[in-house]
């Protein structure tokens, strides 16, 4: 049974509304295990083990980021910036029954002592069915200004 | 010239006038005495190691080229077309025969000669083609980092860097007998001075205060390991602006102290070393893959921080551009070279769990330093027991502010055209 557009996307659009509003504990139960999240300072990256990341999360990692978030003990999260963001433009990439791969687009604002910011990117997740549900095993996010200067992010992009 | 600020107004020997940060008159002078007038790093060797090898960067606000000839010589070139001066080239870096203006078609060489110019004829005699090549910087290279400067009058590299040369030998055991090589970067800007930045690297007593939520994401004994104020770490003045921060001591000669147990979090990438590398090899690997225990700060633009190139780049009085360049083993194991990279980016950058609390602190600085009038900047720390060793260098316990005093002796040197002050230990 393959999984749906209307399924994925209600994944993703739970994730978006999550790290919104700071349930970042919630947002850690929608990976799998083995799940990476990613974020490749080379557009072009595939191998992303062998090249320098902004972000390469195993589990481990991203536990780490959201206490890092929630503990109050980082001055640039403490609070975190707030964001608002919009997925849209999504595309069914492949789809074998129990895996799929799907691209979007996002873009968030943020506002984080009286500044806002924002950031484009273009996303790809590996989406998996499993005995719990459908859980996200890979979250790419290649910024569109990857390539140049960011500002400090002190959030779950 | 009249309306030029004095720049010793801004500066005493143990605190600096806030507006040392936010003056737009005095930018515009650094820019040119400071930028224009010293050594300024704009790459590594491992960047360009192939002929027609170049990479776009800048020197202070000049873009500039890097490029390697077909000799292997480095030319470092402004990216002004001598036509009527459009950037010849965009890519942030390549491989080319040539650079080509998009404008006009003037062609350059990888050494900056203008070889080729459309339609020529239409100048009769009055182009000298030899006359006009993109304009070379000079250029100089110590262990693979490559400077250039616009001064064709100021000392060579080798005395520039003097006393700092054999820390930079030290900087690259992290080879692990390998050579060093950059593996990508991290770029970022923070509203704020530069000169904020340059204080960063030189200054433990934040560390910490501000990392702790870095330090609450590592292993125990690596906590322990960067517990280093208060310890037997210090800062030493290397001349001409540079200096150096002990923060680990056992961690100055990689080399050394290689029968020292190896640490927990590297237990298991060694495991897999020693399936390749005998024992003494991968003592040396696993220490090479944990950073040097220093960071050197070289005046004015360049960090050999730790494990990691950090260059910074003024853009604007209140704006600058940080790199936290990764570097590699050069043809060492992949397992290493990617535990290295995982290290880089758990600190590093603008999403690490470290840089981000960084940009806030500098960001607040150059924020903070608006208030008011005439209210000093304290760089008084570690001066009531620094002391000069035998060579004349002062020193001072790890958490002392000697390295920013160094800097900015320097800075004022620079700005002034004036000798240093003998300063008091
Ligand atoms: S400006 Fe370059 S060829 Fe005219
Ligand atoms: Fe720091």
């Amino acid at each position: 049974m393959s999984i749906t557009l209307d399924e994925a996307v209600a994944l993703i659009t739970l994730e978006a509304d999550l790290l919104d509003h700071g349930q970042f504990h919630e947002w850690l139960g929608l990976y799998t295990p083995g799940g990476r999240y990613v974020i490749p300072t080379d557009p072009d990256a595939e191998d992303f083990e062998n090249v320098l990341n902004y972000a390469y999360d195993d589990a481990e990692m991203r536990a780490k980021r959201v206490e890092r978030l929630l503990g109050g003990r980082s001055i640039s999260a403490a609070p975190p910036a707030q964001t608002v963001r919009l997925l849209s433009r999504y595309r069914m990439l492949a789809d074998d029954g129990d895996t799929c791969t799907l691209r979007c687009a996002q873009y968030l604002k943020e506002l984080r002592q009286h500044r806002e910011r924002d950031y484009a990117a273009n996303i790809t997740y590996r989406l998996v069915r499993t005995p719990d549900g459908l859980k996200i095993d890979l979250k790419v996010i290649r910024l569109l200004i990857a390539t140049e200067a960011l500002t400090a992010v002190s959030y779950i992009l | 010239m009249s309306d030029q600020p004095d720049p010793r107004r801004f500066l005493e020997t143990d605190r600096a006038d806030g507006s040392i940060y936010n003056d737009p008159a005095l930018f515009d002078l650094e820019m040119d005495r400071i930028f224009m007038h010293n050594w300024i790093w704009v790459a590594h060797r491992s960047e360009i190691p192939e002929p027609g090898d170049f990479i776009t960067t800048f020197v202070g606000p000049h873009p500039v080229i890097v490029s390697r000839d077909r000799k292997g010589a480095v030319h470092v070139m402004l990216n002004r077309c001598r036509h009527r001066a459009a950037t010849v080239c965009e890519q942030h870096k390549g491989n080319t025969a040539s650079f080509v203006c998009p404008y006009h078609g003037w062609a350059y060489g990888l050494d900056g000669a203008l070889r080729g110019v459309p339609h020529q004829n239409g100048y009769g005699q009055d182009l000298d083609k030899a006359s006009l090549p993109l304009v070379n910087l000079r250029v100089e290279e110590y262990q693979g980092l490559i400077f250039a400067t616009f001064d064709h009058a100021i000392p060579d590299l080798d005395s520039w860097l003097g006393a700092a040369k054999p820390w930079i030998d030290l900087f690259m055991k992290q080879g692990a007998g390998w050579p060093v090589k950059t593996m990508g970067e991290h770029k970022f800007t923070f509203p704020g001075n530069w000169k904020i930045q340059l204080e960063n690297t030189t200054d433990a007593y934040h560390f910490p205060i501000v990392h702790k939520s870095f330090l609450d994401s590592v292993d125990q004994e690596t906590q322990d390991i960067l517990n280093f104020v208060g310890g037997t770490g210090f800062v030493e003045d290397l001349g001409h602006g540079h200096s150096v921060m002990v923060m680990i001591p056992e961690l100055v000669d990689l080399d050394e102290n290689l029968d020292a147990p190896i640490p927990e979090r590297f237990l298991e990438l060694a495991d897999q070393l020693a399936e390749t590398y005998p024992p003494e090899k991968v003592r040396q690997i696993i220490r090479a893959v944990g950073g040097s225990g220093f960071n050197l700060n070289l005046f004015p633009n360049l960090a050999c921080s730790m494990a990691f190139f950090r260059v910074l780049r003024p853009l604007g009085v209140a704006q600058t551009e940080i790199r936290h360049i990764a570097i590699g083993m050069d043809g060492g194991p992949d397992i290493a070279n990617q535990a290295r990279l995982r290290l880089h980016e758990h600190f590093q950058g603008p999403m690490g769990f470290g840089t981000p609390d960084d940009a806030e602190a500098w960001d607040r600085v150059h924020r903070g330093a608006l208030a008011g009038r005439d209210i000093p900047i304290l760089l008084n720390r570690g001066l009531a027991h620094e002391e000069k060793r035998a060579d004349g260098n002062l020193y001072s316990d790890v958490s002392a502010e000697t390295g920013m005093r160094a800097a900015y002796r320097q800075w004022l040197v620079a700005m002034t055209g004036e000798p240093a002050e003998e300063t008091v230990a």
